[in-house]
């Protein structure tokens, strides 16, 4: 492996992650992170219509009008994404049900759109392949930490398995139900991300506005 | 033909649009058949479930089969022979104004807004006799439809089991409804009392031991007190005189006179 294919593979893991460094597709990293068994086959699902994405638009790339290309990319997506809606039906029913209309918000989810647009048009399909497969794996990253610790505070178990019995099942544990709800995802995406930039700072923005101190002497 | 051009640009929206839906048709097509399969496997699998029947590592096909599929009239009580309760869909049926009707205002506890005029019901029998009816319910809780199986004995009063197979209740508070410690409490209570009136509710803070309701009663969910309540006005209105009541007289008539 070049050291180029290894960056564009594994530098969203962290250092470009989507979610906690670009801001893209926190709506799902969301709404599916409850619980750990649909966070994964959300990841599986985005990664494959990222990838496929990917190198669809770059093969085609110097074909597309311009005028056109984001409503290309945006049939393109949207194709792949009812691909997998349809094979998950099919295929994973049970998991199709829990993830209901998220995996149809796959094609709003701003990640595949700006890959698409900010990667896969301007280089090769091989690396516009790999960068979607990084990107994707980025997302699973983040998305699985996210459903692992709510899952665990907000209902005790992991993968569906007992870990800490929960009172209503006649255990100990009291948990946390903020941790079900939106909001939950919320604080922890946002306490990923203050730990992430104090362990590299090299990710935290410069401010828009800098508050100037003005030292005044005279009385006004 | 240069591809800014509004002939390039028109052919390669074409030909996109062409190759998706050719893709996207194709994939709707062969996978339909699978997908119904799907999708009827897991409503049986709600009713072995609420019938107590599931066993682990038996085909659901195998297993569905002590199961007799039955559509009622829901204003007689009578079966519809005429309509195969396998391909009968109630929630399109309620859609449909020449299949259902609307509830009015004051009548509507369980918050639904139109009912089916049919239903199908569900029912096991051992020895030859009636042992289990199965009824389709749903109600509204706080924020959603609540989708379930209510299992009762062949007498039609006393409750065997409730499963929910599709609500979108507050997780972890509401969505306790899914619970199965909490589904267990259900068995055995009774939904109707001597005089046929429906008596089941739940209760907040839970059920007073030897009370003289206790056996009409279950647990209510802590913190989900507008959940519980539309679990209560759902099971009042569908054992009610405007759901499976004529259904149900028309069933304890029949086991009187044998």
């Amino acid at each position: 492996m070049t050291p180029e294919t290894k960056q564009i593979l594994f530098e969203p893991l962290v250092d470009n992650n989507p979610v906690i460094l670009q801001i893209l597709g926190v709506c799902s990293a969301l709404a599916v992170t409850a619980k750990v068994a649909p966070a994964i086959t959300m990841s599986i699902a985005l990664t494959v219509v990222l990838a496929c994405s990917s190198l669809l638009v770059s093969l085609i790339r110097h074909v597309v009008p311009t005028n056109i290309r984001i409503i290309v990319q945006m049939t393109i997506i949207a194709s792949l994404v009812i691909l997998v809606d349809e094979f998950l039906a099919a295929f994973a029913y049970d998991l199709s049900k829990q993830l209901s209309v998220f995996v149809g918000l796959i094609i709003t989810n701003c990640i595949v759109l700006g890959r698409a647009e900010a990667f896969a048009m301007k280089n090769p399909p091989l690396p516009s392949f790999l960068d979607g497969v990084g990107q994707g794996l980025g997302y699973s990253l983040l998305l699985i930490t996210v459903a692992g610790i709510r899952e665990f505070i907000g209902s005790g178990t992991l993968l569906g398995y007992e870990v800490l019995r929960t009172v209503k099942n006649g255990g100990w544990y009291e948990p946390n139900g903020l941790l079900l709800i939106a909001p939950g995802a919320f604080f922890l995406i946002g306490l990923i991300i203050w730990a992430v930039r104090s362990w590299k700072p090299a990710q935290v923005e410069k401010p828009e506005y800098q508050i100037q101190v003005v030292h005044r002497t005279e009385v006004l | 033909m240069r591809k800014d051009s509004p002939l390039g640009t028109v052919t390669v929206a074409l030909v996109l649009c062409l190759v998706c839906s050719i893709a996207v048709a194709t994939a709707s097509v062969v996978l339909r058949p699978r997908q119904e399969k799907n999708a009827e496997l897991f409503m049986h699998k709600q009713i072995l479930a609420v019938a107590g029947l599931l066993e682990e590592d038996k085909p659901i096909d195998a297993l569905f089969q002590q199961v007799e599929s039955r559509v009622v009239n829901l204003d007689t009580g009578e079966y519809a022979p005429d309509i195969d309760p396998a391909t009968y869909d109630q929630r399109k049926a309620a859609k449909d104004p020449a299949s259902s009707r609307s509830i009015p205002k004051g009548g509507d506890i369980a918050k639904i807004r139109r009912r089916a005029n049919y239903a199908p019901v569900y029912r096991v029998r051992r020895d030859g006799e009636s042992d289990l009816v199965i009824l389709p319910v749903h109600g509204y809780g706080l924020w959603s439809t609540m989708y379930g199986f209510l299992a009762l004995a062949g007498d039609g009063r006393t409750i065997k089991g409730i499963t929910f197979y599709e609500q979108a209740e507050t997780a972890g508070l509401g969505s306790e409804i899914e619970n199965p410690r909490w589904q267990a409490q259900w068995k055995d209570k009774l939904a109707l009392d001597e005089q046929g009136q429906v008596r089941f509710e739940l209760v907040k803070g839970g059920v007073r031991a030897g009370g003289p309701d206790a056996r009409f009663q279950v647990d209510g969910l802590s913190g989900a007190t507008l959940t519980a309540d539309g679990v209560t006005n759902m099971i009042r209105y569908w054992l009610g005189e405007q759901g499976f009541g004529p259904y149900l007289a028309r069933l304890s008539k029949e086991r009187e006179q044998t």
